[in-house]
């Protein structure tokens, strides 16, 4: 037992303000915590800022939650806002005005009949929180179900890590044939070798979950999960008007715990569509920086973009350029007088090297083919 | 061990080797020294996470040990391995000469190649090694897995000789650059910190540290301007690194001011991209000399 002192009292109470205010603080980090109070010294602020900043915060994204949780306790005021959007901003955009349309959105807005593609987009960001696990729609629970059996994994890649082999060629294994070299009484005659092993490649799921997106979107993000869930290699994140990387949320092997975690992550569900700048920071954050290297890159999205083409060009060509391929997956595609008129998805095609339906679950296994190719 | 008396002896320690550090960065040091922690540094390439290592070494005295990570990187490459060539050789003399093969002297300390790990863990030396685990999520998860291990105890076992413990743990600095996720468990076991860009003050005194040639005007605009790029919305905003090159590029060029022929022709000492330079061109490099010229009045 440790003696009873204030550091020790203070760590406690915060650690437990700042589980409220949502970030994630092990038992083990709160001793850390007290331990480094204890060494700066509880007279100044800032050593206490700093103190609980390198033990309690572990990723640049828990930073402003942290900030808001010190603020308050410090000032003597312990209530931290819920981490859920303020009512008055929850509203829904599917039938928003269409300030500008251009002619082609017009037109293949004017076309569509069927309620199975509906195209719309919204003019403004809707935060919207929605909860998965309250959906009961019959397909998708069948889908579900069937989601489990598809077996998503990226196409082998040749590794810089060495596996043993029985050919006798490849690079000496001289580790094995020391050891075989004892048994023949110093005589190197059995000789070892290693070849490099196989690697499978990442594979990162962009889905679109704008307003347009709706009705695949939710099918989508079982499929996303069960990728997540089957295979240690395979990121995710969602795109509408901003990225959000939804991984640790859909790594949950609960289907529905895992996908209300990640509707409760994604503010922007069903708001508007700005691919450009939402590909853009998956690249900034992410991407070009090495989660892309390499990779197989899956963007599941209609095309509808509210944002500047050029921007979405752009940022295709320097996906391009560090991905090993990419795969578009557009819904709207399985209409038989589908042509990619959408500007997002004009500006995006020359960059893409599969361009795929899936729309049903039959598409999305043949997806799980062409990504694993 | 490293005695430290407080924060704020750590910065001037800090200080006097050349590295400059903000109160937050040299709390995070503090406590990793002071706790017997590993510390994670995550940040935009060029804010000087490396230099952390290496500016802890110079001030400690104690080697820089450093592991520069790497997909596929084992145990072989970090840890120890056995050299052998040379137990080949040791095997074919003893054979040659009839003598009788000892098994245990094949795997002694003689045949043993120690790698950064193991030298860390078992030094010898009065001082304590600094030991510099560079770029963590290259390597893949197995490797990070084991080298939790190794720094939660301390403990590297080699099963031919034993179990090496350190008497004195050695400082241990990690630096990722977030290209995937760093394993909660590892986080769990470091201290953390994250490198933010400095501000217009800090980056000029970093100048006058560390380019050291270029006169207090010229440096002012310097970092004024790669400020103002920093504003741009650009791919790679430039980092300290960037700056401090940009600042010897433009000294070595003669000029007295920054001036916008200046900037166009060291322009790829701070932007490394094309499209970033295309963009600074099409803001207009005027208007950064502008925003240079504004840090130049306010002196």
């Amino acid at each position: 037992m440790r003696p009873d002192s204030e550091a020790d009292r203070l760590a406690v109470t915060f650690a437990r303000v700042l589980r409220g205010a949502g970030l994630d603080v092990p038992v083990g980090s709160t001793i850390t915590f007290a331990d480094a109070l204890a060494a700066v010294g509880l007279e100044r602020r800032a050593g206490v800022y700093w103190a609980g900043r390198a033990t309690l915060v572990r990723s640049p994204e828990d930073r402003d939650a942290y900030d808001r949780a010190f603020a308050s306790f410090w000032e003597g005021i312990v209530e931290i806002p819920e981490r859920s959007v303020p009512a008055g901003s929850i509203s829904l955009a599917f039938d928003a005005d269409r300030d500008t349309p251009d002619a082609d959105e017009e037109a293949s807005d004017d076309e569509q009949a069927t309620p199975t593609v509906a195209v719309r987009w919204s003019p403004a960001e809707v935060l919207r929180h929605c909860d998965f696990a309250e959906l009961t729609h019959a397909e998708l629970v069948e889908a579900r179900r069937m989601m489990a059996d598809l077996k998503l994994a990226g196409p082998l890649r040749r590794s810089r890590r060495r596996q043993r082999t029985h050919r006798e060629r490849g690079r000496p294994d001289l580790r094995r044939t020391v050891r075989r070299t004892l048994r023949t009484a110093g005589e190197p005659i059995d000789r070892a070798f290693t070849a490099p092993s196989q690697r499978p490649r990442r594979i990162v799921l962009l889905c679109d979950v704008s307003g347009s997106m709706e009705p695949y979107a939710r099918a989508f993000l079982r499929f996303v999960q069960a990728a997540v869930v089957g295979h240690g290699r395979v990121e995710a994140f969602a795109m509408g008007t901003r990225l959000t990387r939804i991984t640790r949320e859909l790594s949950s092997r609960d289907p529905d715990a895992a996908l209300s975690a990640a509707s409760r992550r994604v503010l922007d569900w069903s708001g508007g569509t700005r691919l450009g700048e939402a590909l853009r920071a998956f690249n900034d954050q992410w991407g070009v920086r090495g989660m892309a290297r390499g990779a197989v890159v899956v963007i599941l999205s209609d095309g509808w973009d509210r944002g500047d083409p050029d921007v979405l060009a752009g940022e295709m060509a320097r996906l391009r350029r560090v991905a090993h391929r990419i795969v578009w997956v557009n819904p709207l595609k399985a209409t038989p007088e589908y042509a990619p008129l959408a500007r997002g998805m004009a500006a995006a095609l020359p960059y893409v090297d599969e361009f795929v339906t899936g729309h049903s679950m039959a598409a999305l296994g043949e997806l799980a083919e062409v990504i694993s190719k | 061990m490293i005695d430290v008396k407080d924060v704020g002896a750590v910065r001037d320690a800090l200080g006097a080797h050349d590295y400059l550090a903000d109160e937050g960065l040299a709390t995070a040091i503090f406590l990793a020294l002071k706790l017997n922690r590993p510390l994670l540094l995550e940040g935009e390439a060029g804010v000087g996470k490396t230099e952390v290592a290496k500016v802890l070494a110079r001030w400690t005295g104690g080697e820089l040990l450093r592991l520069q990570c790497y997909e596929g990187i084992d145990a072989a490459q970090a840890v120890y391995e056995w050299d052998y060539s040379r137990q080949l050789l040791h095997l074919r003399a003893a054979e040659a000469s009839g003598d009788a093969i000892d098994e245990d002297e094949l795997y002694s300390e003689r045949f043993l190649v120690r790698r950064p790990l193991l030298r860390a863990i078992a030094h010898d030396s009065q001082q304590v090694p600094v030991l510099l685990v560079d770029e963590v999520d290259r390597a893949d998860d197995e490797f990070e897995a084991f080298l939790l291990e190794v720094l939660s105890d301390f403990a590297i076992t080699v099963p031919e000789l034993g179990t090496f413990r350190a008497e004195s743990p050695p400082v241990v600095v990690v630096t990722s650059n977030r290209t995937r996720d760093v394993h909660n468990a590892l986080k769990r076991r470091c201290l953390y910190h994250w490198i933010d860009h400095p501000d217009f003050e800090r980056e000029l005194a970093i100048l006058r540290v560390r380019a050291p040639e270029v006169r207090e005007e010229l440096a002012r605009q310097v970092a004024g301007a790669a400020e103002a790029l920093r504003d741009l919305d650009l791919y790679k905003p430039p980092g300290v690194a960037e700056t401090i090159d940009w600042a010897h590029a433009v000294a070595a060029l003669g000029a007295a001011r920054l001036d916008a022929t200046t900037v166009d022709v060291t322009l790829g000492t701070v932007l490394k991209y094309r499209e970033d330079q295309e963009r600074a061109r099409a803001h207009g490099l005027d208007h950064l000399v502008d925003a240079a010229a504004a840090h130049d009045r306010a002196s």
